[in-house]
């Protein structure tokens, strides 16, 4: 079973390899929005790839109104 | 299609929609690759009957308000409809909104019953404005078998026996208050009335018509006043199906338009542009040789469609775009916020006709549309039947204020005579957009008078909405901009917010300062947020009562250069 850092850090992995963004410049608490420079399609996008590498379902509300990579890795993490 | 000069109130159009197509299609419900459901007409009404009963038993009356707060779905529409039949007022509120912005709107709204989903009620049930709204009874749906429901309901088991009883209203009884922007200190509740949405069904039918068997896929929200209007009462009233998705990751969106072979979709122009991005993408991907084909098929249809479109021919020249969206596409609505010409131009040219225009809530969902006869990206398109335009104080060059007057104007602001009374003037509703009509009749936009903008998702964002979040800044005072209300653009194109700032004495603009306020920013949703800041060394205007004149104060702002005063955050 993963921990919510290691869940946040394969997160991370991700979106930086997804939107070719250095992973070092990726910290859990940023705004992903900001950060990577998407917009909410390009948001769900990257769910779709979440969903792929964690083997899990995420539905769409699971992840409105959230804009930081911890807290969206806490909602993948009560998934897991 | 059923004549609607007959009836009184959407709900009784809905009633004997349920009757005449009780046989057709109705709703398809599809979640990921699955298709959850199928609905007819007669399936419809033995699931919103029952519905309505129970809210009659609960004590549900005539003009007692209930709200839904639903992503797009079956149950959205058979609640909506069972409030109806019971002569309530429906008040569908954005899913999207934070649980407190939900429960200010809900406070404000008085709604005496909530309807909802689980995820939703369960952020909702634990948030703090819960205490101060009047909410009755909420109904939720598809909670899990143990969940703890917080003194809710569950919708699936609220059902009565027996029929229900019809509660006729009048034309001019209010059927919805939709919520046309923010939440902030002013929520502005447009009061809709049934006369409002029978004649905007006409006028817009009149140029898009619904049938049995065309299928409209349903994408924006529906409390937003175009799928309300294109994706529930009018395919209802023409017995036409609704395809609802339950998410909306782009590649189910894809398949959806294939597997229901989808006739309508509504769109907002951000997602009209990445749809655009994505067929670039893929003729990018084209050998030298085929693209220069693939062009020279373009140049052909669009020869061909320039005067209407043609869609058959289209279909049959540029099978290859036209497949991947099921090949019955008729034509993409697209609203909510400005498009620009060029994405127009783009599908036209590929024989995907984009029905543009304009509109607000306040006017009942459209104004204007282009009828494509013959197609113009560079205008909003004309008056909708029915609909009285004219131009107010415009200038030399033709540009001033839009004003309109018809059926399909709101009655007015819920609790805010003030606001309705600045807002409607003699029957006209200032819309505080600039236009001007050109000699074909077409009207064309220029830009807004009023200090707000409207984001490429069609979200309306007040700046006073948001500045909130600004509160104790370590600064003399601060207010927030739309920059094209201080520095007129003549665009829709990339509107943005500013911060004024009013620095104490001695005070700097400091990189800590700057991070305070991109740390404030971010509390915001993420299209609220303000792009930059504008430093002003003098007092703000204000009124007696200390409130700041943000008209005054934006012009003497306008008076800095926008390129030097504008510091990006």
């Amino acid at each position: 079973m993963r921990t919510l850092e290691q869940t946040t850090q394969e997160v991370l992995d991700l979106a930086s390899k997804h939107f070719n963004v250095p992973a070092t410049s990726l910290a859990p608490d940023d705004d992903f929005f900001k950060k990577l420079g998407i917009d909410s399609l390009q948001t769900l996008e990257m769910l779709s790839r979440l969903e792929n590498h964690f083997g899990i379902e995420l539905p769409d509300y699971e992840v409105q109104g959230v804009s930081d990579f911890r807290t969206l890795a806490s909602r993948i993490q009560s998934r897991l | 299609m059923l004549d609607l000069s007959k009836y009184q109130s959407i709900g009784a159009a809905l009633k004997d929609a349920l009757e005449e197509f009780a046989n057709e299609v109705c709703l398809i419900e599809a979640d990921r690759e699955k298709e959850k459901e199928r609905l007819t007409y007669r399936d419809f009404k033995e699931r919103a009957n029952p519905l309505a009963k129970a809210q009659q038993e609960a004590g549900f009356v005539a003009g007692d308000r209930a709200s839904i707060i639903m992503t797009n779905q079956s149950k959205w529409l058979i609640s909506a409809y069972a409030v109806f039949y019971a002569g309530g007022v429906l008040v569908p509120l954005d899913y999207k909104l934070t649980p407190d912005e939900k429960w200010q709107l809900l406070k404000h709204s008085g709604a005496k019953v909530l309807i909802t989903e689980y995820p939703i009620w369960r952020q909702l049930s634990v948030a703090a404005g819960r205490a101060a709204a009047n909410v009755g009874a909420v109904l939720v749906t598809e909670a899990p078998k143990n969940a703890d429901l917080a003194g809710a309901q569950r919708w699936e088991e609220f059902r009565g026996s027996g029929e229900p009883t019809f509660v006729p209203r009048t034309r001019k009884d209010v059927a919805c208050i939709v919520y046309s922007s923010g939440t902030g200190g002013r929520p502005k509740g447009c009061m809709m009335t049934h006369e409002n949405y029978l004649e905007q069904c006409v006028a817009l039918t009149s140029i898009y018509p619904f049938a049995p068997g065309v299928r409209y896929l349903s994408i924006l929200p529906t409390n937003h006043a175009i799928d309300f209007m294109v994706g529930f009462f009018g395919p209802f009233i023409c017995g036409a199906a609704v395809v609802h998705l339950r998410t909306l990751r782009p590649e189910y969106v894809r398949e959806a338009f294939s597997k229901y072979k989808i006739t309508y979709v509504s769109l907002v122009p951000l997602v009209l542009k990445n749809l655009q991005k994505g067929l670039q993408a893929r003729f990018g991907e084209l050998s030298p040789g085929k693209r220069k084909m693939f062009n020279a098929v373009i140049a052909v249809n669009k020869a061909l469609t320039k005067s209407r479109p043609r869609l058959g021919l289209s279909r049959r020249l540029l099978k290859q775009v036209h497949e991947p969206f099921g090949g019955e596409l008729r034509t993409i609505i697209v609203g909510g916020a400005f498009t620009e010409p060029q994405t127009l131009q783009f599908f036209y040219d590929l024989g995907i006709p984009v029905a543009n225009g304009y509109g607000l809530t306040e006017a009942g969902t459209a104004i204007t549309v282009n009828d494509l006869h013959p197609f113009r990206a560079d205008t909003v398109g004309k008056p909708l039947p029915g609909m009285e335009v004219r131009i107010v104080n415009a200038g030399a060059d033709g540009i001033g204020e839009v004003a309109v007057r018809s059926k399909t104007v709101m009655s007015g602001y819920l609790n805010e005579p003030e606001l309705t009374a600045e807002t409607i003037v003699d029957g006209w509703l200032m819309t505080g957009d600039l236009g001007r009509f050109d000699a074909a009749g077409h009207l064309q936009l220029f830009g807004r008078k009023k200090n707000m903008i409207v984001t490429e998702e069609g979200k309306n964002i007040y700046p006073e909405d948001i500045e909130a979040v600004f509160e104790s800044l370590p600064v003399k005072e601060f207010c927030v901009f739309a920059a094209n209300y201080i520095w007129p653009q003549r665009s829709l194109v990339g509107e943005q917010l500013l911060l004024a700032l009013h620095l104490e004495p001695g005070q700097t603009y400091t990189e800590e300062l700057r991070r305070d306020i991109s740390a404030r920013n971010s509390k915001l949703l993420n299209y609220k947020r303000i792009h930059g800041v504008v430093l002003f060394d003098e007092d703000f205007p204000r009124t007696a009562s200390l409130k700041i004149k943000r008209n005054a104060l934006a012009e003497q702002l306008a008076k800095l250069d926008r390129a030097n005063a504008f510091l990006l955050l």
